[in-house]
């Protein structure tokens, strides 16, 4: 067989929506696991900020190595299994608390296209429904932790932790109507492109057709032209939508945040409470399973928060991997400016995801933990209603502003 | 291909949806049960249903088990696991079984229509989303009204019901 045989059969389409997929798989998993490790990283060094310490720094550069001896660490532990526990639903939790977040990421576009090919490893016209459905599927994993450890403090931390997911569930899926109800589809990829064409949904201002080319061969009309898009992108009912659209982006972080079983809703491992909550009888990988399903479902969590409503892999000025010239040097052909700019496409994507991250990280060492019957009460009496209120307020603007 | 992705899944369908009913730890069925309601999403997806296999998932499989899990949970389980099976139990079982599957053969064999595929929904172009809001609030409007205030309604019940100062 020579090269050509090989060249046709790599690009037959079956074969090449296999070799592209797993090429993403592998890509992205690799991303998102480093991003992981350097997220634990990131905790310990920002909450000790906060606090005025120091944090691990002792460990290569500003302790930057910290992550990879930890992950050796927890290698060599014993993984030791306490009496009594019902040893199938032990050993299978850590990884069911691992996998949901992680094929969360399967409908996220974190990327625009690289040479034609989309950055999204299933483009899925129900996308949204897929991350819901998914992430639900999550809790199991620390259900039957806390319950198959036979020890209290897990117990009650698996069943705290259940009934704070299935509340808020109710709320993050309410919450995001509004935002279907405006751009009209379920499909990631196409919210996106929404949002590069019409501007990110939390942004009440958008300018239309602002084009640095056209500034560059008139420099002294800039603000004229800022005024001109600023005005080409106003609607009345864009600014109107704003309100529904900003309420339902406060209600879906909040909730993510109870659903990710973060401070300041991290009841189900309240330390001073519960030890370690479901987690407590784990040691070695099975801990570590833990930590990372918990920091993985983060970023997947923070990955749909930026998909749904921060535009994405967008960013104003910033051309998709269709482009075919990079800032205008001559020296770079048509095919690699595409590729250059479909990199920084993703890496617009995953800076945004950071941004969340630290945003997260932020809180959880500032807002103090809330009190179990307060936790409840804000995700049913409030947090719902809102969310419910908010479908109808969008529906009014929708049918009665044009 | 479609059809050995068809029969994996109704396999694995079955296979879990037994172990239900064979498993003696309340925690092992509800799982199996869980996966059981997997494959069957896998079945609807493999028909292009892809709105009602994902819809089983994060109604039956993600919310409903949750719950009952919650509750199995705080059940005393020893009792459970240690009840042996009586030969009583297994006869009317069967009996039940046969019956069952005999009233499905026997309407499902006699029903006009049933061995046709329904029809496409109508909609034309778009997902399978789409077309599905179209038909619930274009053609079946009044039903879907009628049985959003049977679920309104039933729900205030339970708000009432659940009441602790009853008077």
């Amino acid at each position: 067989m020579d090269c050509t045989q090989i060249y046709q059969i790599v690009m037959m389409p079956e074969v090449f929506l296999v070799w592209t997929s797993l090429a993403k798989i592998l890509g992205l998993l690799g991303i998102v696991l480093g991003l992981v490790s350097y997220t634990v990283y990131a905790e310990r060094r920002v909450s000790a900020f906060i606090q005025d310490r120091l944090g691990p720094n002792r460990v290569g550069p500003q302790g930057l190595i910290q992550p990879i001896a930890d992950a050796f660490k927890l290698v060599l532990k014993e993984n030791f299994m306490p009496a009594g526990v019902n040893k199938f639903f032990y050993y299978i939790a850590p990884k069911l608390s691992m996998i949901p977040a992680i094929l969360v990421l399967a409908v996220l576009p974190f990327g625009s296209t690289l040479l034609g090919v989309p950055m999204v490893i299933a483009g899925i016209d129900i996308g949204v429904l897929w991350v819901f459905a998914v992430s639900s599927l999550g809790v199991y994993g620390i259900v039957l932790a806390g319950w198959a450890s036979n020890s209290k403090y897990s117990f009650l931390g698996g069943i705290r932790s259940s009934s704070q997911m299935i509340s808020y569930e109710l709320s993050l899926g309410l919450s995001v109507i509004p935002v279907f109800m405006v751009v009209g589809t379920l499909n990631l990829p196409e919210i996106v492109l929404y949002q590069v064409k019409n501007g990110w949904l939390i942004a009440p201002f958008w300018p239309q057709g602002f084009d640095l080319a056209k500034l560059a061969e008139n420099p002294g009309g800039a603000w004229e032209m800022v005024v001109a898009s600023f005005a080409a992108g106003f609607s009345l009912q864009k600014l109107l939508l704003w309100v529904p659209l900003f309420l339902s982006f406060i209600v879906f972080l909040v909730s993510i945040f109870a659903e990710t079983n973060r401070a300041p809703f991290d009841l189900p491992e309240a330390e001073q409470e519960l030890v370690a909550g479901y987690h407590t009888e784990y040691s070695s990988m099975g801990f570590a399973l833990f930590f990372l399903g918990e920091y993985a479902a983060m970023i997947a969590a923070s990955g749909v928060i930026v998909t749904l409503f921060l535009g994405g892999w967008s960013l104003p000025l910033v051309p998709d991997g269709s482009a075919e010239s990079f800032f205008g040097l001559s020296f770079v052909p048509g095919w690699l400016a595409g590729v250059l700019w479909g990199f920084v496409n993703i890496g617009v994507f995953f800076g945004k995801v950071i941004a969340l991250l630290l945003f997260m990280i932020w809180v959880r060492w500032t807002v103090p933990r809330f009190r179990y019957d307060q936790l409840m009460k804000l995700g049913w009496y409030f947090f719902f209603e809102l969310a419910l209120f908010n479908i109808l307020l969008t529906a009014l603007v929708l049918i009665f502003v044009p | 291909m479609q059809l050995a992705i068809f029969w994996i899944f109704a396999f694995f369908m079955v296979f879990f949806g037994a172990l239900v009913v064979l498993l003696r730890n309340p925690v092992s069925s509800a799982m199996s049960l869980v996966l059981s309601f997997l494959f069957l999403a896998g079945l609807f997806m493999t028909l292009d249903a892809f709105f009602i296999g994902i819809i089983q998932v994060l109604v039956y499989a993600g919310a409903v088990m949750v719950l009952f899990l919650f509750i199995i949970m705080l059940l005393d389980l020893k009792s459970e696991k240690q009840r042996k099976l009586k030969v009583g139990a297994w006869l009317g079982g069967g009996a039940v079984l046969a019956g069952f599957v005999y009233t499905i053969l026997h309407v499902v064999g006699r029903m006009p229509g049933a061995e046709q595929a329904m029809p496409v929904l109508p909609g034309g172009v778009g997902s399978d989303v789409a077309r599905i809001g179209w038909v619930l609030f274009e053609r079946y409007n009044m039903p879907l009204q009628v049985v959003g205030v049977l679920l309104l309604v039933a729900t205030v019940g339970v708000v009432i019901l659940s009441r602790k100062e009853l008077k």
